[in-house]
């Protein structure tokens, strides 16, 4: 680790922006521009563009490389074909969730692995300490940048500027060196942490300005760069988890209810033992939505209740930007996780009443 | 960034009005601007007494709360509820949207705050 604070390669074009600049896992990074309700909402009614050049982009290749995560994911691989990607986990042996991300399948033999910024090197050290013969380990987080375009015109944007034909891209895949804004990419995908439509393009870190300021100027009045404080409000809505809030060492995936992404009958991966047994035996504490009834909004850590009893805490919150309300995810002792349950959440000095809503907040039309 | 005459200020960026003895009290434009997008305020009771400095109330922005501290000692003589549901006036018109209203019980209290002027000058260091 370091302490110094490192500059993504558009830091300059952020200041130039207006960005309010934060320092977030290692990077200065634009945390909003004209304001984190605005950039919210022109992502779920236009298009936002994302600098999250600040991800990591670990390459595993070789003759081994499927076997090898196969075993370091939760998710089954096996169900991945070329230029596909899945979310997937890897988790500890007693099923603490390592980090979560996206494992791009180049080939059978090669794969991308796009991890948290936070979790960089501990990512790259836990998959070195696994490693297996037959297999290549190389972080590219340093010469890769990375930019989101999401939303409802993100393809209608996108494809003002590249001769590919977009639609050919699905969702939860991608295409290798396309040219956008006359620049080879690394690869881009039909994927993202908004809720919306969208696609993230990876290319060389050289390359990233251009590309920026080529979407920027096709959008037009359609588009508008977003800060990661907005990035957080949209995840949320849509309930797409965070490590360290509603995932992290001492979280497993089960409870988190991610259980779609642990395929607990593959052939041994690293925390299957604990998982199954963890369904075996059923889970202590589980994820769930909650949504405010009297005035309050649930932060991070506020203690929630039942009958005057603390139940569970709150793990994100916030003031939802497009629903108007004020919402939160936390985890509660099992019995209590159920769909129009009331509880109260300890705000300061005051119980507020909730009560447990169906997740996703937010979906979108379509 | 705003700075209004003939009214007083705090370092922790309030200002205050006096009209005969009533002390009226909001945020500054620079507290606005710092906080963003402002979604949420907790304010006092009306008879509630509190002393110089102490927190009164409790401003949220979509991703930070911050408390209100009372500029000056005395009772509450009435909360802004039209804040609860239009917090963001404090974001549009910072010196028209006062917070509380307090019986100002010390006058001299107002030596501790400062002028327009001495206002602009702290914020200046505040930014560097």
């Amino acid at each position: 680790m370091t302490n110094t604070v490192k500059k993504v390669p558009l830091d300059q074009t952020h200041e130039e922006l207006g960005a309010k600049m934060v320092d977030f896992a290692g990077w200065r990074m634009p945390i909003q521009y004209e304001g984190i309700i605005q950039e919210h909402n022109v992502v779920r009614n236009q298009a936002g563009l994302f600098d999250v050049s600040h991800m990591g982009e670990i390459k595993v290749t070789g003759e081994n490389a499927f076997k090898f995560l196969q075993k370091i994911l939760t998710n089954d691989l096996s169900k991945l074909d070329d230029q596909q990607i899945q979310y997937t986990m890897m988790c500890y042996p007693d099923g603490g969730v390592v980090d979560d991300l996206l494992v791009y399948r180049f080939s059978a033999d090669q794969y991308i692995l796009v991890v948290n910024a936070a979790n960089i090197e501990q990512d790259y050290d836990w998959i070195k300490e696994q490693e297996i013969a037959g297999v290549e380990i190389v972080n590219l987080s340093a010469d890769i940048a990375e930019v989101a375009l999401q939303g409802p015109k993100a393809e209608e944007i996108l494809q003002k500027l590249t001769d590919f034909e977009l639609t050919e891209i699905k969702f939860f895949h991608f295409e290798k060196q396309i040219e956008v804004a006359g620049v080879e990419t690394e690869f881009v995908s039909r994927t993202g942490y908004t809720g919306e439509d969208g696609f993230e393009i990876y290319v060389a870190k050289q390359d990233i300005k251009t590309v920026w300021d080529a979407i920027l100027k096709a959008g037009g009045e359609e588009v508008a760069p977003v800060g990661l404080g907005a990035r957080d409000t949209l995840r949320f809505e849509a309930n797409l988890p965070l490590y360290g809030h509603e995932i992290g060492k001492d979280k497993n995936p089960l409870e988190a209810g991610l259980g779609y992404f642990v395929a607990l009958d593959k052939d041994g991966f690293i925390g299957q033992q604990a998982l199954q047994e963890i369904e075996a035996e059923g889970y202590q504490r589980k994820l769930v939505g909650l949504e405010m009834i009297d005035r309050g909004i649930p932060r991070e850590g506020y203690q929630l209740l039942k009958d005057g009893t603390v139940i569970g805490e709150i793990t994100t919150g916030s003031y939802a930007p497009a629903l108007e309300k004020n919402i939160g995810l936390g985890y509660v002792e099992a019995d209590y996780a159920e769909v129009g349950m009331e509880i109260t959440v300890q705000i300061r000095r005051r119980e507020c009443k909730a009560k447990l809503v169906e997740l996703p907040f937010y979906k979108r039309q379509g | 960034m705003e700075i209004k005459e003939g009214i007083f200020y705090t370092e922790s960026h309030e200002w205050v009005k006096v009209e005969d003895n009533t002390a009226y009290i909001g945020i500054t434009d620079f507290a606005q601007d710092a906080l963003g997008e402002i979604v949420f305020v907790e304010l006092p009771m009306e008879g509630e007494e509190f002393a110089q400095k102490e927190a009164i109330g409790v401003i949220e922005s979509v991703k930070a709360v911050s408390d209100l501290y009372v500029p000056v000692g005395g009772e509450i003589l009435e909360s802004n509820e039209d804040l609860y549901d239009a917090p963001e006036e404090l974001n549009n018109a910072p010196y028209e949207s006062w917070m509380i209203a307090v019986d100002l019980a010390d006058e001299s209290q107002l030596d501790d705050l400062m002028s327009a002027e001495e206002y602009e000058n702290f914020c200046k260091e505040e930014e560097e």
